[in-house]
């Protein structure tokens, strides 16, 4: 916890009591956990929207840059997203402890919820129309990772690899997985390394163009 | 569907979601085409419906989508025995998921912010870019797959793809969807 910034007292009187700094995190665990769980609770369909609203709109924890620099991190870590945003988050706030705080207060409750409708979905699963009904959300499900996709989509523009490889790539990738069904290690060591590579030659090829005609890359 | 599962396949069924967790680029939510090869192809420890039924149940409930994979351990477990061993199994799969990459991102997290200029790490981002797109769509491709030879498959099918339009297109909150993706199933007519 960084120091009171008042700490010391002042020289003179001051006229009016000094304004409380402004609280740019969590003053405890507790709070942290509190708040995590709050959060997760509201995110029906995926979290990110809600902690976005959360902690930068409403708590102020972390400011629009801040929250989109973490949030990269947290998608090119491998795992779960938002457990990374949390462990990145608690972590910042409090160290270890506060990365298992944040990860316990993200999943805890949430864990409680789904195991219970679990459980109650399987109590009316001879049911028909339950059946329907999960047919119908898996299918929504679908879509939404289907449209989760889709948003990426725009990203790839500015891509070093280029339109063409890129679609190539996404095409052999879907191809290997969906319709081969090649275990994914493979497919991600092997057409990961190769993209990677070629991204890696294509950037270096690009500042050194930049570097020759004077460009800031 | 009822299992008998040894320590040796607890072991697998772990190490499995350990090492899946360090593949999951761009969320667990990518690796689900390879949980369905291993658990409902390879082993049959997961019917179709179950793995459909797991992931549409942690879209539809409040919290991180990861906890898919617990449903995934619980089905498991309630496959080879009854709660005790489903509680057990959606234990062992979300920390299988988690620990790894867990460990990473706390370990690695501030390497990675301060390093984020570096070559290295612009490539490896711009190079798995379309692999993740690829991922979520196979993902996508998968769940509707598994309803296959089902009756209405067509309008399940236009169903997702009016969602995935929704989804990209608006900002309608996605519990609608949801719900309304439940009513229409739940009146037959999807």
């Amino acid at each position: 916890m960084p120091p009171h910034p008042h700490a010391a007292a002042p020289a003179t009187p001051l006229p009016s009591p000094a304004p409380e700094p402004l609280r740019r995190g969590p003053r405890h665990l507790r709070e942290l956990f509190w708040a995590f769980t709050v959060l997760a609770l509201q995110g029906f369909g995926g979290v990110l929207a809600v902690v976005q609203r959360e902690l930068v709109d409403k708590k102020k924890w972390l400011t629009p840059e801040e929250f989109v620099e973490e949030w990269a991190v947290a998608q090119i870590l491998p795992g779960p997203n938002v457990i990374n945003l949390s462990v990145m988050l608690g972590e910042r706030y409090f160290g270890w402890r506060g990365a298992l705080t944040g990860i316990a207060g993200m999943l805890l409750a949430p864990s409680a919820v789904v195991l219970a409708l679990a459980w109650l979905y399987a109590s009316v699963a001879d049911v028909p129309m339950a059946q329907g009904a999960l047919r119908g959300m898996g299918g929504v499900a679908a879509g939404l990772v289907a449209g989760s996709a889709l948003k990426l989509v725009p990203t790839l523009r500015k891509n070093c690899m280029g339109g063409l490889f890129c679609a190539a790539w996404v095409f052999f990738t879907f191809a290997s997985v969906a319709l081969l069904h090649w275990p994914l290690g493979y497919v991600l060591l092997g057409l990961g390394s190769l993209a990677t590579c070629w991204a890696y030659a294509q950037l270096s090829r690009l500042e050194r163009r930049a570097r020759s005609t004077g460009e800031h890359p | 569907m009822s299992l008998v599962l040894q320590g040796s396949d607890w072991l697998a069924f772990f190490t499995q979601f350990l090492m899946l967790s360090l593949l999951a680029v761009g969320g667990a939510i990518t690796t689900a085409a390879d949980m369905h090869r291993f658990l409902v192809g390879e082993q049959h420890w997961l019917s179709e419906a179950q793995f459909s039924t797991s992931i549409a149940l942690a879209q539809a409930a409040p919290g991180p989508n990861v906890l898919f994979v617990a449903l995934l351990g619980w089905h498991v477990g309630l496959n080879a025995g009854g709660h005790a061993l489903a509680f057990a199994g959606a234990l062992l799969a979300l920390l299988g998921i988690m620990l790894p990459s867990t460990l990473m991102t706390y370990l690695a997290a501030r390497w990675s912010h301060q390093n984020r200029e570096r070559r290295g790490v612009r490539a490896f981002k711009q190079g798995l870019a379309p692999m993740v797109i690829a991922l979520l769509l196979s993902t996508a491709w998968l769940l509707l797959a598994a309803h296959q030879g089902e009756a209405q498959h067509g309008r399940l099918w236009g169903l997702s793809a009016i969602s995935a339009l929704l989804v990209w297109r608006t900002r309608i909150h996605l519990l609608w969807l949801l719900g309304a993706g439940a009513l229409l199933g739940g009146m037959g007519w999807v």
